[in-house]
């Protein structure tokens, strides 16, 4: 098929001219309306916020563009509305910026954009400025985006790994390990696709949901590239203490570790987009598993093991035998393996 | 029936046979033979809960780590070919060669796409017939069989873009091969289900029959390797060396004869070199004489080159079972996951890897 200016993007479309501002107007911000994006001035002007500001970016890369239960529009939005929600802040605003390749085709943009506006909704978080450029193909996958966000922080609240205990709980979300494989599936065409979906959701409800229902959270994070593995090795390391796993506790979907096993990967170094890891005091842990399990994004929330005394600190797991092994986090790219 | 009753079994039961029965025995080694026993036995825990006194060792049944530097060589000069496309699993990427890895080629912008099976490189062929594609086509009795039946798709359908590497391996050669040499002490071997299920546990008659050594074919289930480990630890107590099968389910004696014929069909075995373990006579596959069109070596003139070893890198005694991976002095310090120098260290499946990432031999058992 012939790539025109009507179907595909074209390197005028990035040209700030009539094909720019048409491609603005007609497809990227209608979809995207709100109060604060329609003035279309140079920067949004948001309203004062009591307190301290969350401000964090990250810039999102995924081939396919689009996937089994997601594609980059969503989790673009996902993953920096919850860069923003494991600090515990009340995500506000969010900027777009759309690296385009040449011969995109607009209908794949369109869909893309609806998806972000979509997740932000679903977030509840205007998307208030951005930009789009388009530049030569050059065998990529055909777009990235940057995202940013600002969030105004919870008063009083501030996770971190030093308020970590010996006896603490870990809680995890959910299922584990859906994006990864279900983005893996999708490029390598497995033929498992159908029973995988990337988990990606915004999260910051849910972790509103646990720090209302109690006090003693000490830590939260998303794992998402490394996976669970990587966050307790993160937490091993800033902690100075040692976590303990247990494998039968790891919620995977049959599906998901069927596919893991013929890839011979690990599920829990591979990425999610949609749970978090909590650390939470032993008393409150219940009130903590509950209260996620009250959100539709925490139904299958599982305590899956606890932080102690460990010297040198470790993390371990605990498995179904009742053996143990250290768990680290990945090196680089998880290669699937031979035979 | 006597598998069903091991499957069913409570690994804690199995866990404390295997402690008193120990009780009773000296040190014994037993031999892993294949790469996935290694990272399952790690993986499950299974290390971490046996005696001491029962040491288990690695064998020669990692398929990147048993292939020779010179083939890792070859298969670099190859992605330097005009329009040539390279297709490998993706263990193979970081293997280090003299020129640098296939990794660091692919971000030289080298053609190499990542496949799970030769089946895949297959596809890439058929879709891009402007290009020249090579499999590296290495593993053992597992892999070989897929690559038999692509090669008699490729001239099928008469694909002239189409050829393999061939690298692979034989299990039993090299078994042979290292117990002939008399200095191995291996009491007993755990050996491989799926190359089993192709072979046959037949085949392993010689372990029994000529070295007298204790044998179990088990799957990579916790259970089934508890099983086939207490199995092994009761045969040396009582100083009865056998053959046993705690997978029976899916192991025959005479093995998959649909697999091997076809290995048959477009195979011959040739002597192969082997890392550290030089050559072995008959213990590798090469593309019959009829198929010659799909040998990459002839098509493209690649020489596969002597093996020798990375400076200070002992892979070779480890995927003997002469060294633990702890042993040598390169490992966890110039050579680790993030910047392997030998081939154990790089695989999924290797020796080192597993040891590297699955923790301080503290919490491993099996350590002196």
């Amino acid at each position: 098929m012939k790539q025109t200016s009507s179907s595909h993007v074209v390197l005028a479309h990035g040209g700030g001219g009539e094909l720019t501002r048409k491609l603005l107007s007609e497809r990227v911000i209608p979809r995207l309306a709100n109060e604060f994006l329609d003035p279309l001035t140079d920067s949004a002007v948001l309203p004062a916020v009591e307190g301290e500001i969350c401000f964090t970016t990250d810039s999102y890369v995924v081939e396919p563009l689009i996937f089994p239960g997601g594609d980059i529009g969503r989790l673009a939005i996902c993953g920096t509305v919850n860069d923003l929600a494991v600090m515990g802040a009340r995500p506000l605003a969010l900027s777009v910026g759309l690296i385009l390749e040449e011969g995109l085709p607009l209908e794949l943009l369109d869909r893309v954009v609806d998806s972000m506006a979509a997740a932000a909704k679903e977030a509840a978080v205007p998307v208030v400025t951005g930009d789009t450029k388009v530049i030569e193909q050059r065998g990529g996958s055909g777009m990235t985006i940057t995202t940013a966000g600002v969030g105004a922080m919870r008063a009083g609240f501030r996770p971190g790994a030093g308020l970590i205990e010996a006896g603490d709980r870990v809680i995890v979300s959910g299922l584990i390990a859906e994006h990864g494989l279900a983005v893996m599936a999708a490029r390598e065409s497995l033929g498992i696709d159908s029973l995988l979906k990337s988990d990606a959701a915004p999260l910051a409800g849910l972790v509103k949901t646990v720090c209302d229902a109690c006090h003693t959270i000490r830590f939260v994070r998303d794992p998402t590239r490394g996976g669970v593995a990587g966050v307790v090795a993160d937490l091993v390391d800033d902690a100075a203490l040692g976590v303990e796993i247990e494998e039968s506790a790891l919620p995977i979907a049959p599906a998901v570790r069927h596919a893991a096993e013929l890839l011979g990967l690990d599920p829990l170094t591979v990425a999610n987009e949609g749970k978090i890891v909590i650390v939470v005091s032993e008393e409150d842990a219940e009130r903590a598993l509950e209260a996620c399990r009250s959100h539709p994004l925490g139904r299958a929330a599982t305590i899956v093991g606890r932080i102690v005394e460990s010297d040198p600190p470790l993390a371990e797991l605990i498995t179904r035998i009742g053996g143990r092994l250290v768990i680290q986090r990945p090196y680089g790219e998880e290669l699937p393996r031979i035979c | 029936m006597a598998v069903g009753k091991n499957l069913r079994e409570d690994p804690q039961v199995l866990i404390q046979a295997i402690n008193e029965i120990c009780l009773e025995l000296d040190t014994i080694r037993l031999m892993e033979v294949c790469g996935t026993h290694t990272v399952s036995l790690f993986r499950s825990g299974v290390r971490s809960l046996l005696p001491a006194n029962l040491r288990l060792v690695s064998g020669p049944g990692c398929p990147v780590c048993v292939t020779s530097q010179g083939y890792i060589d070859a298969a670099i000069d190859a992605t330097r070919l005009d329009n040539v496309t390279l297709c490998t699993y993706g263990d193979m990427l970081r293997v280090p060669g003299r020129a640098g890895s296939l990794e660091s080629r692919r971000a030289e912008g080298a053609a190499i796409e990542i496949c799970y099976s030769i089946r895949d490189a297959l596809r890439y062929a058929g879709a891009n017939k402007d290009r020249q594609v090579i499999f590296l086509s290495v593993g053992f009795e597992t892999t070989a069989p897929a690559a038999a039946q692509a090669v008699l798709e490729a001239e099928q359908k008469d694909l002239q873009n189409f050829t393999i590497l061939s690298g692979h391996k034989l299990v039993m050669p090299a078994l042979g091969a290292l117990l002939a040499s008399g200095d191995m002490p291996i009491d007993g071997f755990l050996l491989p289900g799926h190359v089993s299920v192709i072979i046959g546990s037949d085949a392993y008659a010689d372990l029994v029959d000529v070295h007298a050594k204790c044998c179990a074919v088990a799957g990579f289930e916790p259970l089934q390797m508890l099983s086939a480990i207490r199995a092994l630890a009761a045969q040396l107590r009582h100083g009865t060396p056998r053959l046993e099968n705690v997978y029976g389910v899916a192991v025959s004696g005479a093995g998959n004869r649909h697999a091997l014929s076809s290995l048959d069909r477009v195979f011959d075995e040739a002597d192969t070199v082997w890392r550290a373990m030089g050559t072995i006579p008959l213990s590798g596959l090469e593309l019959k004489d009829e198929f010659g069109r799909f040998d990459a070596r002839k098509r493209f003139g690649l020489t596969i080159g002597d093996d020798y070893d990375p400076p200070g890198c002992r892979c070779g005694e480890v995927i003997q079972g002469r060294l633990d991976p702890p042993d040598c002095a390169l490992f966890g310090a110039e050579c680790t996951h993030e910047q392997p120098i030998g081939p154990c260290m790089v695989s999924g499946e290797g020796t080192c890897a597993a040891w590297y990432r699955y923790g301080p031999a503290k919490t491993q058992g099996g350590r002196p």
